[in-house]
């Protein structure tokens, strides 16, 4: 922990490196997000994103490199190792690829164990159930009920969340990773398997999530529209690297991308080599 | 054109053939396996060979039987699960869990036949009930790990023997020290214990958790045995005092009365505690835990703190009906403690329903208080306990009560969605 304040910025990756054995998974991976953005992060399937959300969150160590999460006072912290959930304690929640509800449990609960890590009654409290666990309880109950109107989930709050129909566990799983009152709010392909209204909701969601919570939120997403109409900035990664940031316009126009999206031509030979180790 | 009522019938009877035939193959097949062992005598004495047929015709009618029944009750759940309307079960819970007065009744029911129960019957009975509810105490505790935080523990057993022998041995080298100072001694050891084994196995999960908790229940139980200055070895400890009464004398009669009370009141304690730490934050992170690990730990809850305390509240209860137990029978030796018991500790909670603890309680006494009033078919314990498990895994694996895994917070806490639901119902 150390002092360097930056107003600025709220994330700031450097040369973050990943390897499994002689697998390169992420190679010198930079990046920086300021409070209040939407930032997306693009890339064809195998690039990375996923295991770069894995390191950003604690469930990988990385290999090499550095996260730095900066406080709302501007003190940096250095997060590279940390557990998860000492990480999602400051400020950092995140939702997954596959759903990862905890399906044998109502919508409630689930929203109530994200409000675990803001919550301190111990196992004596619960055994006396005394005033001030009660209290505690009382309010986990309101704050979750208000968290599940504000995603239309209120009317199935006593589900198991196994039942819920398909968009709805997506919405579910936000709402939980909202119940840890992040600052940064990672979403690991929000909208994979939505139709184009679910699209439509989903983004307004976040956009709504970003204006009245005041969280920045980065997301992995393969549906370009919505991408590029609701991000203000894109990375984007290709084997382990990060091979172009802009807005969505520069994006768009940006030759890498176009080649790794649509594949290499004339220029193949000149290509760096790729998923090579990094060692080499 | 055949009425499509004469199809119907058609269709039905071949099916019934079919069944039959199938009884018949069964049966065949059962009799062609058993034919060497039941029909074949040798007589090495004589040198003859005794035919004995009868025994053929007595499996092959069991076995047709047997086989056209299984194959109906198989179809009879499959239909039932296709047709997917609420289960009766769950409906009369409802009906219970609904109704607050029938509720309340039931439990006065039942609480009056416990505190009458020791008057009516005889001593034996009442002193097989104690045995029974250090059973339900066991199942409670062990439904912590394996029912909510999803830990497959083998070596439960190790916690009870933990708890018997530290009042044993307490009492061994120091006299004056009496049941009530050994009980919470007993449950402190136990937990420390469930800490010690939660340490290495933090990593571990499901067959390779069962494997490493299986050894562990056997470490201690060798140690007990081979460790003669300890713990005295395979003779075990003797004369250990029962509970006392503000020092008062009782005669057996009194002790095994008082010992039947303060076990119920125990284990009253125990279901209350087990419920409140359900429903409580500690109990949601038992629960996410067992659900999903990766994401449990991205929600914030530290899986290692959670772990442990899993571990060390089930041992908690393990260890003081360990005390209980050694102050019940006055004498432990480590054959009390085998594997053997965890399998029955771990056959009632799956039997009752992983976290039900109203199932666990059934479960409990079923296990128990069977076997001794089933006396005639003592033979066949074994066979029978064994041919139940298999049905129960065949046909109900949810256990025999399903827990109301989710705790109504809803209900509990204030009409607000209701209300919610009434105002947003016109708009929609």
């Amino acid at each position: 922990m150390d002092g360097s304040r930056s107003n600025d910025l709220i994330l700031d990756v450097n040369g973050l490196r990943m390897t499994f054995g002689g697998l390169c998974a992420l190679d010198c991976v930079s990046l920086d997000l300021r409070p209040g953005e939407i930032v997306g992060l693009i890339g064809p399937n195998g690039a990375g994103k996923t295991t770069f959300f894995n390191c950003l969150t604690g469930i990988y160590a990385p290999t090499g490199g550095e996260i730095r999460l900066f406080s709302p006072d501007g003190k940096s912290l250095r997060i590279n190792g940390r557990k998860p959930n000492a990480i999602t304690r400051l400020g950092l929640a995140r939702t997954f690829q596959n759903i990862r509800l905890f399906p044998e449990m109502t919508v409630l609960e689930n929203v109530m164990v994200g409000r675990h890590c803001r919550t301190r009654s111990g196992i004596l409290g619960a055994l006396a159930r005394n005033r001030r666990t009660r209290d505690e309880e009382h309010r986990v109950v309101e704050d979750c009920l208000a968290i599940l109107d504000r995603f239309s989930l209120s009317r199935s709050a006593d589900d198991l969340a196994r039942n819920l129909p398909y968009g709805l566990q997506r919405r579910l799983e936000i709402a939980r990773a909202m119940a840890t009152n992040p600052v940064l709010l990672l979403l690991d392909e929000p909208a994979a398997g939505m139709n184009a209204r679910e699209t439509r909701e989903l983004s307004a969601l976040i956009r709504r999530l970003r204006d009245e919570d005041r969280v920045t939120v980065f997301l992995i997403e393969h549906d370009m529209k919505l991408v590029m109409e609701l991000c203000e900035r894109i990375f984007v990664m290709d084997y382990g690297r990060n091979i172009g940031s802009g807005t969505p316009e520069e994006v768009r126009r940006n030759p890498q991308v176009i080649r790794a999206y649509l594949g290499a031509n004339e220029d193949e030979k000149e290509a760096p080599e790729r998923g090579g180790d990094c060692l080499s | 054109m055949p009425a499509p009522g004469s199809v119907l019938m058609k269709e039905k009877s071949g099916a019934i053939g079919r069944e039959v035939l199938r009884g018949l193959g069964t049966s065949l097949w059962f009799c062609f396996l058993t034919f060497p062992l039941l029909a074949v005598r040798v007589n090495t004495i004589e040198k003859t060979v005794v035919w004995r047929l009868s025994n053929m015709v007595w499996v092959a009618l069991a076995s047709f039987f047997l086989a056209i029944s299984w194959r109906w009750l198989l179809s009879r759940r499959e239909r039932k699960t296709k047709r997917r309307d609420e289960p009766r079960a769950r409906w009369l819970a409802r009906k219970f869990s609904g109704d607050r007065r029938l509720g309340a009744a039931g439990m006065a029911a039942v609480m009056a036949f416990a505190l009458a129960f020791p008057f009516v019957s005889s001593m034996y009975q009442t002193s097989l009930m104690i045995t029974a509810l250090i059973y339900v105490m066991l199942g409670l505790g062990l439904n912590i790990v394996v029912g909510l935080a999803g830990l497959l523990d083998l070596g439960y057993v190790a916690f009870y023997a933990v708890g018997a022998y530290s009042y044993a041995l307490l009492n061994l080298h120091f006299p004056w020290y009496g049941f009530w100072m050994a009980l919470p001694v007993g449950a402190l050891l136990a937990a420390m214990f469930g800490v010690l084994l939660g340490f290495p196995v933090l990593r571990l999960r499901g067959d390779y958790l069962a494997i490493v908790t299986l050894g562990f229940g056997e470490i201690i139980r060798l140690i007990l045995e081979n460790w003669n200055a300890f713990s005295k070895g395979p003779s075990g400890i003797a004369n250990i005092p029962r509970p006392s009464f503000f020092g008062l004398d009782l005669s057996l009669h009194q002790a095994t009365l008082y010992l039947y009370f303060l076990m119920l009141a125990v284990t009253g304690l125990t279901v209350i505690a087990v419920m409140r730490l359900r429903a409580s934050r500690i109990g949601r992170a038992w629960m996410a835990l067992r659900e999903d690990e990766i994401a449990c730990e991205c929600m914030g809850i530290d899986k290692t703190r959670t772990k442990l305390t899993a571990f060390a509240l089930g041992a908690t209860w393990a260890g003081m009906a360990g005390v209980i137990f050694a102050a019940k029978t006055t004498f432990i030796n480590p054959a009390s403690f085998t594997f053997m018991e965890s399998a029955i500790i771990l056959s009632i909670v799956v039997l009752g329903g992983m976290g039900s603890i109203l199932g666990v309680i059934l479960a409990s006494l079923i296990m128990i208080l069977l076997p001794q009033y089933l006396g005639a078919f003592s033979q066949y314990r074994m066979l029978l306990f064994g041919s139940c498990m298999v049905a129960m895994i065949v046909f109900r694996p949810q256990g025999l009560v399903t827990a109301s895994r989710s705790y109504r917070y809803v209900e509990r806490f204030g009409g607000r969605k209701a209300k919610d639901a009434g105002e947003k119902a016109p708009a929609a």
